[in-house]
């Protein structure tokens, strides 16, 4: 684990955070992990309607550098940034209703897993699986912020796989190029699926595509949460006094597959119990405050317990709630009143769902 | 008052919709100093500033992206493409970002991409496409493509008003060949409504964009040399389609062809006949005829030009074809 040593918080050196402060980045770390224990229960149990994406071992970089905005500013989160939007405001609830693609989900029933967002109040952005595509769309959620000369910042995530897409290049330089108060986090996890990151890209640190773009790129340890805080912290004050876009590797280690059916058969032999052995961010940072910042390990248990109540009660809430109404579906393409339903829908033809004619086989949820 | 050319229309367009709306502004590559490719653009950053006229890097993705982000903060983006052949570029940004974010994530996405379209100028493969059909198929997208000045400029204003994403074709043979009086004041022609070119009684055209100008010269032809009375329905929406007024039409004279310069296979045409089927078929007293663009890449010789896409003469041809069934 010696590649990320140099980038480490110094544990002696003053976080610049309070001791609240310190505690909060371990409530949202450890929400983030038992909150993903228990869609994995829920998946098993075939509860979860699709796929599940796990952030195992990724927290710190999710949850430090979230911790560096404000409510004001926007966030772009992935799929492995179930911490971040906990940070921002979303809630395990509406997770688990997403999850279990429930009627009163934050898409209700419409986009799966932790694609949802809120741009009025807590202000992060629901996401697309086109990997890339997040960073135009940020370069222009931040491009408004400069026209409206408002003091807001914008942050989008992308892994390592998608700093091979165009949609990344052309963000990112765009976003540049008209100083955009943006702060770009590469969480560089060494995988995109199966593709490990020698054969996604040959240069030795993603952060020096940042001198193409004529903007500073800065790397820190993604599993030391002060780190991934503190490095967050100086992009998005650089951002804020119109400096414009830094790009932000956090290294990092995914210990889960892709999604929960892969297997990882093409991970080294040991190097994913080395990982957690060695370098999970949960137990380093649990070493570090009850270390050099004096917190005592019954005070961490007390988060935990109560993490674990506040899921409970809203996985109680989550699986009684309802599955979509059907006909919701056809409203809400445009923001124009709902147009009338097609002919052939209208003239009796109507669809198999509305009879209920799907044969037994046709998906995990009985709706 | 001054006739305006169909170009100028589209500018004036912009430029009231920019003194209107101080949400509204331009992005494009080279619409700033040099004022666009075509010119769409002259004089718009003189009047607002290099922050609301930006000359973008060659980023199709990039900035109808920042466009979209943009929407959603509350902006009113207008992305020029240079030529619409472009648009493909932006094909993945478009159809699985901007056209689903309202439906999938309730995010408003209030945003213009317009650009030069269409054939007939010798432009060759990649500077005279006509992709709307591409897009038709994409719930949340809206899709104009107007034949007059009058109706370039009252429908680019719809467009910027609109609260979701509308791509503005138009067509750059029209640019500087058609002018007219425009009608004073804020001149807006909502989108969705078709417009009745030409009154006829035996036989009706569906046409759209450049060739609402040959199937009326084919009308013409027609009333003259055959004495059939054609009406020409420009649809200047194609998504959504005015189905009302297709069915007026068919149900008035019975024959329609459908004339579009896009090409044949998968094209919109195909969409209007379908509809046509399941909406009026009992009034039809002959199948539903088209003229498109033959299945192959706009060749760049006149002569291969002239041959690929529809002329006057075809529609003409096909006309008397459907009159006599």
């Amino acid at each position: 684990m010696a590649v990320t040593s140099a980038l480490a918080s110094d544990p002696a050196a003053r976080p610049g955070l309070s001791r609240d402060q310190l505690l909060d980045l371990y409530y949202w770390m450890r929400l983030t992990r038992s909150l993903e224990e228990r869609l994995v229960n829920l998946y098993r149990q075939t509860k979860v309607v699709g796929g599940l994406f796990r952030s195992l071992g990724q927290e710190a970089c999710a949850v430090g550098s979230a911790y560096a905005l404000r409510r004001e500013d926007v966030l772009s989160p992935l799929i492995r940034n179930l911490g971040s939007m906990l940070v921002k405001g979303a809630t395990p609830l509406e997770v688990l209703k997403q999850y279990m693609a429930k009627g009163d989900s934050p898409t209700r029933g419409r986009e799966l897993n932790i694609h949802f967002g809120d741009v009025v109040d807590r202000n992060f952005v629901g996401q697309i699986s086109h990997l890339g595509d997040m960073v135009p769309v940020m370069a222009g959620v931040t491009l408004s912020f400069k026209l409206r000369q408002e003091p807001r910042v914008g942050l989008v995530y992308v892994g390592d796989g998608a700093t091979s897409t165009g949609a990344f290049h052309e963000g990112i330089n765009f976003a540049a190029v008209q100083r955009c108060p943006l702060v770009v986090v590469v969480e560089n996890n060494r995988y995109a699926y199966s593709t490990p990151i020698a054969k996604q890209c040959a240069a030795e640190r993603l952060a020096d595509k940042a001198a193409g773009y004529g903007i500073p790129g800065v790397r820190a340890d993604g599993n030391d949460v002060v780190a991934a805080y503190q490095v967050t912290r100086d992009a998005v004050a650089r951002a804020r006094r119109g400096e414009g876009v830094t790009l932000v590797e956090l290294l990092t280690y995914r210990r889960k597959g892709h999604a929960e059916h892969d297997n990882q058969s093409y991970v080294v032999a040991g190097e994913i119990d080395r990982w957690a052995r060695e370098n999970d961010p949960l137990d380093r940072y649990v070493q570090r405050l009850t270390g050099s910042d004096g917190i005592a390990t019954a005070e961490l248990q007390a988060i935990d317990t109560r993490v674990l109540a506040e899921i409970d009660e809203a996985t109680d809430i989550a699986e009684r709630s309802a599955p979509p109404e059907p006909r919701d579906c056809l409203t809400g393409v445009y923001a124009d009143p709902p147009a009338a339903p097609a002919l052939w829908y209208r003239e009796g033809v109507q669809s198999a769902v509305d009879r209920h004619e799907r044969p037994a086989s046709w998906g995990t949820h009985d709706g | 008052m001054a006739e305006v050319t169909y170009l100028e229309a589209i500018r004036q367009g912009l430029y009231e919709e920019m003194e209107r709306d101080p949400s509204v502004f331009c992005m494009g590559e080279d619409i700033g100093a040099y004022g666009g490719a075509f010119k769409v653009t002259d004089g718009l950053l003189e009047r607002f500033g290099a922050d609301r006229v930006i000359d973008t890097p060659i980023s199709e993705t990039g900035f109808v992206g920042a466009a979209a982000g943009a929407a959603h903060m509350g902006m009113r983006p207008v992305c020029e493409m240079q030529f619409i052949d472009f648009l493909s570029c932006a094909y993945s940004i478009l159809t699985n970002y901007v056209a689903t974010a309202r439906y999938r994530a309730f995010l408003p996405c209030p945003m213009v991409v317009r650009g030069p379209s269409g054939g007939y100028v010798r432009g060759g493969p990649f500077h005279s496409q006509n992709p709307e059909a591409a897009f038709l198929h994409t719930p949340g997208l809206k899709i104009v493509y107007p034949s007059t000045a009058s109706d370039a400029k009252g429908m680019i204003k719809s467009a910027v008003r609109d609260d979701d994403c509308v791509l503005f074709f138009e067509h750059k043979y029209l640019y500087r060949r058609i002018k007219e009086e425009l009608p004073e004041g804020d001149h807006v022609v909502p989108i969705g409504k078709a417009r009745l070119a030409r009154e006829g009684k035996d036989l009706s055209i569906i046409t759209y964009a450049a060739t609402v100008w040959k199937s009326l010269e084919a009308a013409e032809q027609l009333e003259r040399e055959d004495g059939l009375s054609v009406e020409v329905l420009d649809l200047r929406s194609l998504l959504p389609m005015d189905d009302e007024a297709i069915v007026a039409t068919v149900k008035k004279t019975s024959r329609v062809l459908i004339v579009h310069e896009d090409t044949a296979t998968g094209g919109i045409a195909g969409e209007i006949t379908a509809r046509i089927n399941e909406l009026a078929f009992e009034w039809l007293d002959a199948p539903v005829r088209r003229v498109a663009a033959h299945d192959v890449p706009l060749p760049y010789a006149p002569q291969l030009e002239d041959f690929v896409l529809p002329q006057t003469p075809d529609i003409v041809r096909a006309a008397r074809w459907l009159a006599a069934y």
